[in-house]
């Protein structure tokens, strides 16, 4: 589904990726970690299709397209959906409206028909129900005056609604009490199936207790370092990242 | 720019003309006003950046032409003037080329609750009313161009509400232009609502054609005690045209006036809108949104004028501005010594789409009394990227995200407006004017 080849990106004349390769087929859940600084927003948020970066080197292919090609509101209607770590407040742009215009957008790019407005809100309600969001939200202003949590959690029932095919959920679990991430872990375990793909860029271990990940790569400097199943996760947790700097070293001077 | 005093002489040459014109009008008492008004003008001088009041607008534009004061005919027909009207039950004036057109216009005259008539009739029939009010309140002896217009006052709207009545029914009324090149129009407007009476009133004024003209439009509103007025006022001129309009509130005790001043179109703009309170208890809002493109200049000039204690204002004023467009907003709160308690709140927002637009934003207050509650601010601003970012990320076209945001940003003043048709209107005309 998802194929990254060396990717390299700048930000500001600094090299933020060094050269990324990462592969991802439908129905898996990744997990990329790493410390602060390490990249891996920077990671989501190209592959959304954020200008603010430049792009040195690679290729990234989403379903054989070149995703890098594509504007960012063609990437979300070919199927990619990034959770914002900090999603963007819009004061005087109803939640509810901006979910039904992203929807029909979406829609008419694949040649399918706009939903009418009783259809939204039945199918609206339903997944309403995934993350716990109340009636309140809906109709406010995009994550205006929202709690941490709720924006978090909106972030979540945006992807209920749109259905993409792969998922980015970019740290959606930080700054969230136990509770909250359980709602959270608990709608995109809902939502996973077979044809979609989640990749979930993360600081701690404790969400994937609650998603488990088919894979776990390390990302630091810019690079992936180390790739492994869920146990990787566990092990970082328990040595810390700063295993994971010494081991960098290893490799060097080895 | 051309002669200025030669273009005075040129406008009191046609002020005999106009007499001329007036069908016998310049013998109805009501014409000295007319003739004090060109009197005043002759000694006044049109305004230039070095007055404070226009240092952004240079109105040498205007006066650049030699506006023939007349009423060219025209052909226009009822589904014509439909596409600018908001709903077919209102009460409606049409107004075309400056001329009541009682065909285009619905019947209503007068009921035993109101008058709602066009001026040049209410001067003949309701000649006291009109002696009361109408040249009280709009200053023709401070400014030339409301000199200009009240000398060549001929037509306009007049409503009148009864004591105690409320007319629930808004009244519309149509200023459209689609005359020979070069006219002027002076549309002339009062609104009168007595002790506790209420009315809503839309002025929109618009040109379905692209030549240059000039309406230079003065509107008197009064609101006795605990009167309640809505009046909305959408600029929608053809874009090489002028506007220059002066509306005056005067407000008694425990009367509330809204204003909302939306304007989309005109080469040069020039609004002021000042309302007084001359008794206590009063509320006022004044509402604004001006969108301009190309080489625009629309100057928003308005005064709330707190001369007793305990009223309350508020004032919201957004621009967005895009190309080369250039926007005025100038907003004077004025508190006087016995205003206590007064509450004023002034706000002005601008979004600049483009690096060659350009706002002047100069909020004023001037307080004189020790007990009073006054916030004011002015705020310019972009598109935030990553609202639009984020828009984009949800499958969102990224002119439609634009359009999207620009619309949030306008949204609060639609929303402030109550009548639901001008509000719904207002909508689809940004969606249109924005996408």
């Amino acid at each position: 589904m998802l194929e990254i080849k060396n990717l390299k990106v700048k930000v500001e004349g600094n090299e933020i990726l060094k050269g990324i390769n990462l592969k991802v087929n439908k129905g898996e859940v990744h997990a990329i970690m790493g410390p602060n600084g390490s990249g891996k927003s920077t990671l989501a948020q190209v592959i959304a299709g954020k200008e603010d970066y430049e792009i040195t080197g690679g290729e990234v292919l989403f379903e054989g397209k070149d995703l890098l090609e594509l504007a960012p509101e063609d990437r979300a209607r070919e199927g990619v959906f990034l959770a914002f770590q900090y999603p963007v407040e819009i004061p005087g742009v109803s939640n509810v409206n901006l979910l039904k215009n992203a929807l029909n957008s979406i829609r008419k790019y694949r040649g399918e028909e706009e939903v009418d407005a009783m259809e939204f809100l039945t199918m609206v309600k339903k997944k309403m129900g995934l993350v716990e969001m109340s009636q309140e939200l809906l109709n406010r202003s995009v994550n205006e005056g929202f709690s941490g949590g709720e924006k978090k959690r909106n972030e979540i029932f945006q992807m209920a609604v749109l259905e993409p095919k792969l998922a980015l959920l970019d740290e959606t679990d930080s700054g969230l009490d136990i509770d909250a991430l359980r709602i959270v872990a608990n709608g995109v375990n809902k939502l996973k199936s077979e044809d979609n793909a989640v990749i979930l860029v993360t600081h701690y271990q404790r969400l994937l207790d609650y998603i488990v990940p088919d894979y776990v790569h390390v990302l630091y400097k810019g690079r992936i370092i180390k790739s492994g199943d869920k146990t990787l996760a566990l092990e970082l947790e328990e040595k810390g990242y700063d295993w994971v700097k010494e081991h960098v070293n290893e490799l060097a001077v080895g | 720019m051309k002669n200025v005093s030669e273009l005075k002489k040129w406008y009191i040459s046609n002020f005999k003309t106009f007499e001329a014109s007036l069908n016998g009008g310049s013998k109805h008492p009501f014409h000295e006003l007319r003739k004090t008004a060109i009197e005043e003008f002759e000694s006044l001088n049109f305004p230039t950046i070095k007055d404070e009041e226009w240092k952004y607008t240079n109105v040498s534009p205007v006066l650049n032409y030699n506006f023939k004061v007349e009423t060219p005919s025209s052909k226009i027909s009822k589904d014509d003037v439909k596409k600018f009207l908001f709903d077919d039950e209102f009460t409606t004036l049409v107004f075309i080329n400056g001329k009541f057109s009682a065909e285009l216009s619905g019947t209503n005259k007068k009921t035993k609750d109101a008058i709602i008539t066009n001026l040049s009739d209410a001067i003949k029939e309701h000649p006291e009313l009109i002696e009361k009010h109408l040249g009280k309140y709009a200053d023709y002896k401070e400014n030339a161009f409301t000199a200009l217009s009240t000398a060549f006052t001929n037509d306009g709207t007049f409503i009148y509400v009864e004591k105690g009545k409320i007319i629930e029914n808004p009244v519309q009324i149509l200023y459209l232009t689609d005359g020979a090149s070069e006219s002027a129009f002076a549309p002339r407007n009062l609104f009168v609502a007595e002790d506790n009476a209420q009315f809503k009133v839309v002025e929109i004024y618009a040109g379905l054609n692209s030549n240059v003209y000039f309406n230079n439009s003065i509107t008197e509103i009064v609101a006795g005690e605990s009167a309640v007025i809505e009046h909305v006022k959408i600029q929608d001129e053809a874009l090489d045209s002028f506007h220059i309009s002066n509306t005056q509130i005067v407000q008694e005790r425990n009367s509330n006036v809204s204003s909302y001043n939306v304007n989309f179109g005109g080469k040069l703009v020039r609004n002021n809108i000042n309302s007084r309170f001359n008794g206590t208890g009063g509320e006022c809002t004044l509402n604004g949104l001006y969108l301009t493109k190309g080489e625009q200049l629309v100057d928003n000039h308005t005064m709330i004028d707190h001369a007793q204690p305990h009223c309350l204002s508020h004032e919201l004023y957004k621009g967005i501005l895009t190309e080369k467009s250039h926007g005025v907003f100038n907003g004077k709160i004025y508190v006087r010594p016995d205003a206590q308690k007064t509450n004023a709140f002034q706000e002005n927002k601008n979004l600049l789409l483009s690096n060659d637009a350009l706002i002047n934003a100069k909020p004023q207050l001037e307080i004189f009394a020790d007990d009073v509650k006054c916030t004011h601010g002015a705020t310019v601003g972009r598109l935030d990227e990553n609202a639009l970012f984020y828009l984009r990320s949800r499958g969102i076209g990224e002119k439609e995200a634009r359009a999207t945001l620009i619309y949030a940003f306008a949204s609060d003043v639609v929303h402030s407006i109550k009548i639901t048709q001008v509000r719904d209107r207002l909508e689809e005309m940004l969606a249109d004017k924005l996408l």
